[in-house]
């Protein structure tokens, strides 16, 4: 039932909020956290307090050292508040506050929630998905999420989230994968993408890397992170061609594709080429370097 | 068109029913800021899901679109006169309006008022300036088109009549016969800038000579029907050409609107003067505002077509 204790995490996002915003502001979010988790709340009082709430504890970013990152991911693995405004953890919290034993009916004031919400608050919603009770009854909609055409509210579903990896079914995390691909955003950001890697998503990528060929268009490098472990014969061609692109990313790519298969022509292929491979057993060459050598390019 | 490179805000538009052309045209013409008020479709509703699915497009998906333009989108949420006429409905869009109200970027509580004036009309906004009240919003209020001056009247009283304060209204659609009433009231009043109808902009130069610019704000009010959402930059150009100062078409085209619905605490003047340049790589690039192929514009949106004439009659 739970994915996260819920003292410790409204405590954890309690002290983050205060650090940022005024007494006042505290006050006030304390008021709203005893009157909504008494039985006696109404919906109403839930709906105006988490639309209210950066009215009163403002839109700040939250200071998040490496610290806080640590003490995240001991609550909730994967959980990583690094870009979480004030007003966001004051909705978590809120949410994290009412009762919640019955399972339908919290999924019902849930899904209220998130089917009249502005931008802000559909970020809050899909960023504190890993931290919600009765985390089985949220996989629509999460891929519901993945469908957003806004870039915000994608990325809360998508990256630094670590609901999608441990409960969206397998082909809404492929549509997940692709689209982020699609819309270029860094996929070294999505939680678990080595964890949910399988066969058909490998061939779905080969197969929108062989469309932005045909178009004469550029491929993510980060593309094949999720292609290596399922090299065949067929996604070893994909791989031959990349060794050939003049681009250093991708044959950098290529030579980490081949680390990660288990497939003997695939060591074959990286044994052709031997500074490569070095790079790779000497820790130079790794996906999150090479995702984060593409946003600085970008 | 000439304004001077002012910073112009439209606070009352109907954006769900204009193109990103229009859209272009307007960040083009100095319009930094609009308002859009919740109002009908130009047919009536039969389900209040259909008032929900609204009501979080403007809070939403519409916002995100103007964004793509550089132009910061606030909105007011209520249920229009028209729709009011439908009580069965109305009451459950009236249980709607907590979810919205409070939102970020929302306004105040409108367009609200009088379509034929009809008491359940009268029912719906009383009950709105109570929300309106409970909450510290300001309120948008629609004139007649019918009975005009009779309707103006009564929606002030009626606005007194529930305690709120003129200064936190503003009554919309005024003309000629209406103006000297909402002032002497201490409303806000409005004009709306439309080919045909309700003003031309010639008259509104006439308006602002005459009255000056305390608490005269100006919109287009462009919808899905014939209408212009250039009013407001072309009423804006033929006041400086007209000789009124730039000071008071800063007043009615930019500053009054800051004002009065400023006083919800949900708009700031630093909302876009931090936040100028447009990144439409942020967002998607094949069923976003952009289509496949197209370029997607950063940095400042530039001009490049040729306005045309700065009249609407």
């Amino acid at each position: 039932m739970y994915q996260a204790d819920i003292y410790q995490t409204t405590t954890f996002l309690k002290d983050l909020v205060s650090s940022v915003t005024s007494p006042q502001g505290m006050d006030w979010l304390a008021q709203k956290v005893e009157f909504l988790s008494a039985d006696t709340s109404q919906p109403k009082d839930l709906y105006i307090a988490f639309s209210a709430a950066p009215r009163f504890i403002g839109k700040e970013k939250l200071q998040v050292s490496e610290q806080v990152i640590q003490t995240a991911a001991n609550i909730r693995a994967g959980f990583n508040p690094a870009n979480w405004s004030t007003a966001q953890a004051a909705r978590t919290i809120l949410i994290l506050s009412i009762p919640h034993q019955n399972a339908e009916v919290y999924l019902a004031t849930i899904e209220k929630l998130f089917n009249t919400a502005d931008m802000g608050e559909l970020v809050a919603l899909y960023a504190a998905l890993p931290l919600l009770p009765h985390p089985e009854s949220f996989k629509k909609r999460a891929s519901e999420g993945v469908r957003t055409n806004m870039g915000d509210v994608f990325e809360a579903i998508a990256l630094n989230n670590p609901y999608p990896a441990d409960y969206m079914e397998e082909d809404a995390w492929n549509q997940l994968v692709l689209k982020t691909l699609f819309v270029g955003k860094p996929i070294y950001r999505i939680y678990g993408i080595e964890k949910r890697v399988n066969p058909k998503l490998a061939r779905m990528l080969s197969d929108y890397a062989h469309e932005r060929w045909a178009a004469g268009r550029t491929v993510s490098p980060e593309l094949w992170r999720s292609v290596g472990p399922c090299l065949d014969d067929t996604l070893l061609n994909d791989i031959k061609k990349l060794f050939a692109q003049p681009n250093e990313l991708e044959r950098e790519a290529a030579a980490l594709a081949c680390t990660q298969s288990t497939f003997a022509p695939a060591h074959d292929l990286l044994n052709e080429h031997t500074t490569l491979k070095e790079r790779v057993n000497r820790g130079e060459i790794t996906w999150d370097l090479i995702g984060n050598r593409l946003l600085e390019m970008n | 068109m000439n304004t001077h490179n002012l910073m112009l805000i439209d606070p009352h538009i109907h954006m769900t029913s204009r193109t990103t052309d229009d859209y272009q045209r307007m960040r083009e013409a100095g319009i930094v800021a609009i308002i859009e008020p919740a109002f009908w479709l130009g047919q009536p509703r039969t389900e209040v899901g259909s008032f929900k699915d609204y009501f979080s497009s403007l809070v939403g998906w519409e916002r995100f679109r103007a964004s793509q333009f550089g132009i910061k989108h606030y909105c007011t949420i209520g249920l229009n006169s028209k729709e009011a006429n439908n009580e069965a409905l109305a009451e459950q869009v009236m249980e709607l309006l907590p979810l919205f109200v409070c939102k970020e970027g929302v306004v105040g509580i409108g367009e609200i008022g009088y379509d034929d004036q009809t008491p359940a009309e009268d029912r719906f906004f009383r009950a709105q300036l109570d929300l309106a009240k409970e909450v510290g919003l300001p309120v948008q209020v629609h004139t007649p088109h019918r009975d005009k001056k009779a309707g103006t009247i009564t929606s002030m009283e009626v606005c007194l009549e529930h305690g709120i304060a003129p200064d936190m209204v503003v009554i919309d659609h005024n003309n000629e016969e209406t103006v000297r009433d909402v002032l002497d009231r201490g409303f806000w009043a409005a004009f709306t800038i439309y080919p045909n109808s309700k003003m031309g902009n010639e008259r509104m130069v006439e308006i602002v000579k005459q009255y000056g610019s305390e608490r005269i704000i100006v919109n287009s009010s462009a919808d899905w029907g014939v209408s212009d959402p250039l009013s407001v930059p072309k009423t804006a150009s033929l006041m400086l050409e007209k000789g009124i100062s730039i000071e008071d078409v800063r007043k009615v085209c930019y500053q009054n609107a800051l004002d009065s619905f400023g006083k919800s605490g949900q708009m700031h003047e630093s909302d876009w003067l931090t936040t100028t340049n447009v990144d439409q790589r942020e967002k998607f690039s094949d069923n976003s505002v952009l289509r496949g192929g197209q370029t997607p514009v950063i940095g400042e949106i530039k001009a490049d077509t040729a306005l045309e004439s700065n009249i609407v009659r």
